[in-house]
């Protein structure tokens, strides 16, 4: 019972003094990511945001254990990010739906299951309950191929949650889609991990996007990679198509957006200078 | 079959049925009228009549040559898929192995055929089988470690954040991706199956094959038998490449409907 209590008032994601570099030693050698401090409480929406380069997706990379760090620890619900993923501790979801083309729609979601070693009747009950989370349920035997680009994205979000994770992490998942169905995504998401109350970690580099999904939207720059301001975007948890129009909501875009500018005109400055 | 589709299908196969039937009879044509000899050029119509007249020898030589590009084929395909996989997970195998199976592959290579029929009794088909597998082998070898090398980045990164073993990736994802690259081998292949299986009756053997058989009536008077004996070969080749396409069809029919649409 303690051991219950200690686990659900742990933070869900902390990053520790991490630093990330590539190709160490060698002439093109990569700062990826500088002295990284995160922590993400449990249920958060944390939305990470920056230029091409500043190591966003590094960093979700190394939440996830695709990548090790070169220092620091990653933690995730008190475990190393390492267990955390063979334990299939998170899921996750890519700017590429990712989806498997010789599996239906059903047997996609099932795939994570299948190597979590779940029966079938199981696995196959929980590929429709998701499918009716994300709203396509009579989608179950298509093959992706007969989905539209949303649709597929819905698909890989329902495979990412299948094993009902507590920690979602998603890499520009809308990037490939059009303006309407990436707002209709974005509601859609929140809904979602609203009822499941599930902490997400979402690399972006739409502004608007990354303020109207987070709690907090980290900003991170380029050249090393760092993290140099973090916005509380403060505007509740209950978010609708009005709240993209709410003057809140055009203050904390803006705050992101200066917060933005200001690493691009240290960027330049530092240009000049460097010259 | 609505008349749209009717109409698609009338565009796709009327164009080289009128263009091969102009062919033959344009050929008719000009030897008949510029009274060419039948042991240079037989007409069309004499090679038909032999082909129907001695149909059943024909067949019986098309089935002799057939089965040894087919053994071959099916044999080659296998070997050259299995050792891809293998050589695909020890990477250094695989450089290895790559640049020396184009290299023997480059090779005139029936000349092996020689070889072998020192090795094997006269009446054997064996030789031939083994030097068709031999050159199927390297052709969808090079095929299948191209499509193992080819995989999706985000499909691969997804299976490793669901932890899941070599192994698995390997049946559940990187094998299915490598299909269509091995059908696009065996396509190529099937074809080559059969004119190695026919070359290689050159080289001594039993003389009861189409290549053996279109080698003796060719140089002799009877020269629409020859070309007949060449069109069963034909005939088969063509079998071969449309069993090679139903099977495609059959094993990956996720490419088939990608493609489609």
């Amino acid at each position: 019972m303690e051991n219950t209590m200690t686990e659900t008032s742990q933070a869900a994601v902390v990053v520790r003094d991490v630093n990330k570099i590539f190709n160490q030693g060698k002439p093109n050698q990569v700062d990826a990511l500088v002295g990284i401090d995160l922590d993400v409480q449990p249920g958060e929406f944390i939305s990470l945001i920056g230029p091409s380069g500043c190591g966003k997706s590094t960093l979700l990379r190394l939440v996830a254990d695709l990548l090790e760090p070169t220092s620091g620890t990653v933690t995730i619900h008190g475990k190393t990010a390492h267990q955390a993923r063979v334990d299939q501790d998170y899921g996750m979801a890519f700017q590429q739906s990712g989806l498997f083309e010789w599996r239906s729609v059903e047997r996609n979601i099932e795939l994570p299951l299948e190597l979590k070693g779940w029966d079938k009747t199981k696995r196959r009950e929980r590929a429709q309950e998701m499918l009716e989370l994300v709203k396509l349920p009579e989608f179950a035997k298509h093959m992706p191929w007969q989905l539209s680009g949303g649709m597929q994205q819905r698909i890989a979000i329902a495979r990412a949650l299948a094993s009902h994770p507590k920690l979602l992490l998603m890499d520009e998942p809308f990037g490939a889609l059009d303006e309407m169905t990436r707002e209709h995504m974005q509601a859609e998401l929140l809904r979602i991990c609203a009822a499941a109350g599930t902490t997400v970690v979402f690399v972006t580099h739409s502004i608007p996007e990354a303020v109207y999904l987070a709690d907090r939207v980290v900003v991170m720059s380029p050249r090393p990679g760092r993290i140099t301001d973090i916005v509380n975007v403060g505007l509740g948890r209950d978010r609708n198509e009005l709240t993209r129009e709410a003057g809140d909501f055009f203050a904390r875009v803006t705050e992101v957006r200066e917060a933005l500018r200001g690493i691009e005109m240290a960027d330049q400055a530092r240009g000049i200078e460097d010259r | 079959m609505n008349a749209a589709r009717l109409r698609n299908l009338a565009a796709t196969v009327l164009p080289p049925l009128v263009l091969g039937v102009l062919f033959l009879v344009a050929w008719q044509a000009w030897v008949v009228v510029s009274d060419v000899q039948p042991f240079v050029i037989p007409r069309p119509s004499a090679i038909w009549q032999a082909f129907v007249d001695d149909f059943d020898l024909v067949l019986k030589a098309s089935i002799v040559t057939g089965m040894n590009a087919l053994m071959g084929l099916v044999l080659g395909s296998l070997f050259g898929f299995v050792i891809a996989v293998l050589t695909n997970r020890f990477a250094f195998v695989s450089e290895l192995v790559n640049p020396l199976a184009i290299t023997i592959a480059a090779i005139p290579a029936v000349v092996i055929v020689g070889v072998l029929n020192n090795m094997y009794s006269l009446d054997s088909q064996i030789p031939r089988r083994i030097m068709v597998t031999i050159s199927v082998f390297f052709v969808v070898f090079v095929q299948v470690a191209k499509g193992l090398r080819q995989n999706d980045a985000t499909q691969m990164e997804l299976m490793r954040s669901y932890a899941a073993s070599p192994f698995d990736t390997l049946k559940k994802v990187r094998l299915p991706n490598t299909m269509p690259f091995f059908f696009t081998g065996v396509r190529t292949a099937a074809p080559l199956a059969l004119i190695i299986a026919l070359v290689s009756e050159y080289f001594g053997g039993t003389q009861n094959g189409l290549g053996s058989k279109i080698s003796g009536t060719l140089n002799s008077a009877n020269k629409a038998l020859g070309f007949a004996y060449v069109l069963g070969g034909a005939i088969v080749g063509l079998l071969f490449f449309a069993g090679s396409n139903l099977l495609e069809y059959l094993v990956v029919p996720w490419r088939r409907r990608a493609r489609s649409k």
